[in-house]
């Protein structure tokens, strides 16, 4: 037994409005800058639908993640060693710019440059590659709540499998929102297909990140991720992907798009799990069969044995008392009500879902019916098939046994409480029904719907007397002194070694300052008033006077 | 002028490529990659990349050949002169013209796709046009000079070659250069050019083909560095008590 610890996330479809801010917070703490105008290292899907990047869940087209070879054994599913090296000059999977989108930006200058006219004028939308006028036809997220889907649902790969028994009329269509992240995978085939060995999962968490010193830009991993959830910064030449914040993370927080999210629907906490046993699980031969397989991956942390090996392996021991409060084994392997998304990928996501029964609760109460009584509930939900066969899909490889006892769990849970809430007498058949306790319920409901945060985030943070010297502190240099490199020669972002948050705090303050349309060749020219703080008058601000020469030195 | 030439260029040029790598490396390994544009178009890519790059890899082969094997050892084995250039010539002819077609295309896609267009720095420019006199001069030398023998015969062999080794060998002979066709020497001047260029542009991804790639468990575990979390080393008087 090797046992190593995984920081994990768990998110409650349940209760996403698909408001998008952990999209706009995670985009503004990570990739707001050029090159990654286009990454969203977290974005919220409307299911059904395409997705980000259009189809990414084919992987008969995409060819991401792991697949089971003639001889038995787990290969990537994008070819070997060999076949990379092979295709090294142009990768043949690697999705384009369309598949993403074109980023853009609006010319609002014209709002108020433009001379006196009949007509209003106009910004027009400027591609942020090119900076020219362009049609805006995608993005990352062009069919927000079903929107347009008369003409694109049917390209959902989901959706397609089940498609024969789907009828796309509005009044019997469904939805839910999916925010996805990197699922800081314990097999990632990102990691396995980088030629250069750039993508690393860290020993300590098992978060998944990419060394930029050491990328050399192949774009394997792009083409390797079945989740499309590493990304190419097209102005630096390397990989991007999401970080779990570590930062944050190493200090205790939790993750921006968990702290910024309104629906609290997402918990992180620590999984210990068994590396020695990871391999096996991932060459399940059974798609069914892998999503019980690693659930068996996860050790149980008040297992003194698991304690002991745990000890051995250099573990402290408030990381393992971390691991026992930890709300993701709970919602994993106590109450057994999160999914993973997409096990048939292979590559053991750490990112995990608990399926949604608003559609099924919806359905109820349209036909009058009440929507908290556990019979009419569970009638449903054997009812509506296609729902379920779709969630199906999404986490478990199509298979429904598993999606159906956790919506039960989550109905029983729902009827159960009522009768509490409403000063009724609990029935304790409710519970016994979904072969859970009473006392279980009700620490589910707890976890689920009262979701304190000290309950919902157990986050270790690395040891207090390091804290001096991570990331997110970076107390022994100023701010001023980072930077260099050149880059008319060499690309954006050449030069030494920066920290992260350094780096985002000049990226940011450059972007402050700056309000060309696409590349900043001109970046101290202008000020961008949405960004503008409201201190000092940055050069620019206001047209030079006449009688005095123009001001160099903005005040920032 | 010879010894300018064949001399004191050649070795400033090879200090510039090795220094200059090392100085690279050392300071900027964030800005070393290979810049990729593959993001923004790749139907042209697609079709002159791997043209280019096969073709290089040959053309590289073949200098190899060329310039670092002595006549000596091809006779040694039974290869007589003619069966030599008959073998580079087509080897060199097929590489040459992949790898040529392959850069046509690949300027071409630079120069129309917009945001390719945008994402050319100066130095991709200077770089290009080292690289592209390097390549017509290198064909012209193959097509000219050993198809056609336009200008007279000459056996590299016995005159670049033998330079280029002693070149190597730290003890250079700028005699058998100055006696080298024109095409010759201006194919090596505008390589050599080339090479004092290569560590300040993105050519530098050259030397990181992934070859370790091959040998390398699937999956890299790392630790945070515990010596030195974060970007610094920690401050005098901050040591870890832990």
């Amino acid at each position: 037994m090797k046992v190593m610890a995984q920081m994990a996330m768990v998110m409650n479809l349940d209760k996403c409005i698909g408001c998008h801010t952990c999209s706009v917070t995670c985009k503004q703490a990570w990739t707001n800058r050029t090159g990654t105008e286009y990454v969203w290292f977290n974005n919220v899907e409307t299911r059904p639908g395409q997705g980000y990047p259009r189809r990414y869940e084919d992987q008969e087209e995409w060819k991401g993640g792991w697949t089971i070879n003639k001889r038995g054994r787990l290969a990537l599913k994008g070819g070997g060693r060999l076949r990379k090296l092979f295709t090294i000059f142009s990768n043949p999977k690697m999705p384009k710019i369309q598949d993403y989108y074109e980023p853009w930006t609006y010319d609002y200058a014209t709002l108020t440059d433009a001379p006196a006219q009949e007509h209003t004028p106009v910004a027009r939308p400027k591609s942020l590659l090119t900076g020219k006028d362009m049609k805006i036809t995608w993005s990352s997220n062009w069919d927000d709540n079903l929107g347009g889907s008369a003409a694109t649902l049917e390209h959902d790969p989901m959706l397609k499998k089940i498609s024969d028994k789907v009828k796309f009329e509005f009044e019997e269509t469904f939805m839910f929102y999916l925010p996805r992240i990197c699922e800081h995978c314990l097999n990632p085939s990102c990691a396995a297909s980088c030629p250069s060995g750039a993508i690393y999962k860290r020993a300590e968490d098992g978060i998944v990140l990419v060394d930029q010193d050491r990328c050399r830009g192949w774009r394997m991993c792009i083409s390797g991720c079945p989740y499309k959830k590493v990304y190419f910064n097209h102005r630096t030449g390397k990989a991007e992907k999401c970080t779990f914040c570590f930062p944050r993370i190493e200090v205790g927080l939790p993750t921006v798009c968990s702290e910024t999210c309104v629906g609290r629907l997402r918990y992180i906490g620590l999984m210990l799990y068994d590396a020695d046993k990871v391999l096996e699980a991932a060459s399940t031969t059974d798609e069914h069969g892998l999503y019980e397989a690693q659930r068996e991956v996860f050790l149980d942390p008040n297992d003194p044995e698991v304690q002991r090996a745990a000890e051995a392996a250099g573990i402290p021991r408030d990381w393992v008392q971390a691991a026992q409060r930890s709300p993701i084994y709970a919602l994993i392997n106590r109450f057994k009500v999160a999914l993973p998304l997409h096990p048939e990928y292979r590559t053991m996501p750490m990112v995990w879902y608990i399926p949604p029964l608003s559609p099924v609760v919806d359905v109820v109460k349209d036909t009058g019916y009440d929507a908290e009584d556990k019979g009419n509930l569970f009638a449903a939900i054997d009812a509506l098939r296609i729902p379920i066969e779709y969630l199906a899909e999404l986490f478990t490889a199509g298979d429904v046994a598993p999606v159906d006892r956790v919506l039960k769990k989550l109905a029983a849970m729902r009827s159960y409480m009522r009768d509490i809430n409403m000063g009724r007498d609990p029935d304790p058949s409710i519970p016994a029904a979904v072969g859970m306790t009473e006392e279980e319920m009700y620490d589910m409901y707890r976890l689920l719907a009262i979701a304190k945060y000290d309950e919902r985030y157990v986050i270790p943070p690395a040891h207090a007397e390091q804290a001096h010297s991570l990331e997110e502190l970076a107390t022994e240099c100023s701010v001023s002194e980072y930077g260099g490199g050149n880059p008319e020669i060499f690309g954006e972002g050449s030069g030494g070694l920066t920290p992260i948050a350094v780096e985002n705090f000049q990226m940011l303050q450059d972007r402050q300052t700056a309000d060309s349309v696409a590349s900043p060749a001109d970046k101290s020219s202008r000020v961008n008033l949405l960004n503008w703080d409201g201190k000092g008058s940055p050069s620019g601000l206001f047209p030079p006077r006449q009688d005095e020469p123009r001001d160099e030195e903005g005040t920032p | 002028m010879d010894v300018f030439l064949w001399v004191i260029v050649p070795y400033l040029c090879l200090a510039t490529f090795v220094v200059g790598h090392f100085w690279r490396y050392r300071y900027d390994k964030f800005g070393w990659t290979t810049r990729s544009s593959q993001l923004y178009e790749d139907r042209m890519l697609r079709i002159g990349s791997p043209l280019f790059h096969f073709g290089m890899l040959g053309v590289v082969g073949g200098h190899v050949i060329g310039l670092l094997i002595p006549r000596g050892w091809t006779e040694a084995v039974g290869m007589d002169d003619h069966l030599y250039h008959y073998v580079a010539v087509i080897g060199g002819l097929l590489a040459g013209i992949a790898a040529t077609v392959g850069l046509v295309i690949l300027i071409y896609r630079r120069r129309t796709v917009g945001p390719v267009f945008s994402a050319t720095t100066a130095m991709d420019k200077v770089m290009y046009l080292f690289l592209g006199a390097a390549i017509v001069l290198g064909m012209w030398n193959t097509i000219a000079g050993s198809i056609f023998t336009l200008g007279g015969e000459y056996n590299y062999r016995e005159g670049v070659s033998v330079w280029y080794r002693s070149f190597l060998a730290f003890n250079p002979d700028p005699e058998l250069m100055a006696d080298a066709p024109i095409g010759f020497q201006l194919h090596a001047l505008v390589a050599f050019g080339l090479f004092a260029l290569w560590p300040f542009t993105r050519l530098v991804h050259v030397f990181s083909a992934p070859v370790g790639y091959l040998t390398r468990p699937y999956i890299v575990y790392r630790s945070r560095d515990d010596d030195q979390l974060g970007s610094h080393k920690p401050r005098r008087g901050w040591d870890r008590v832990g």
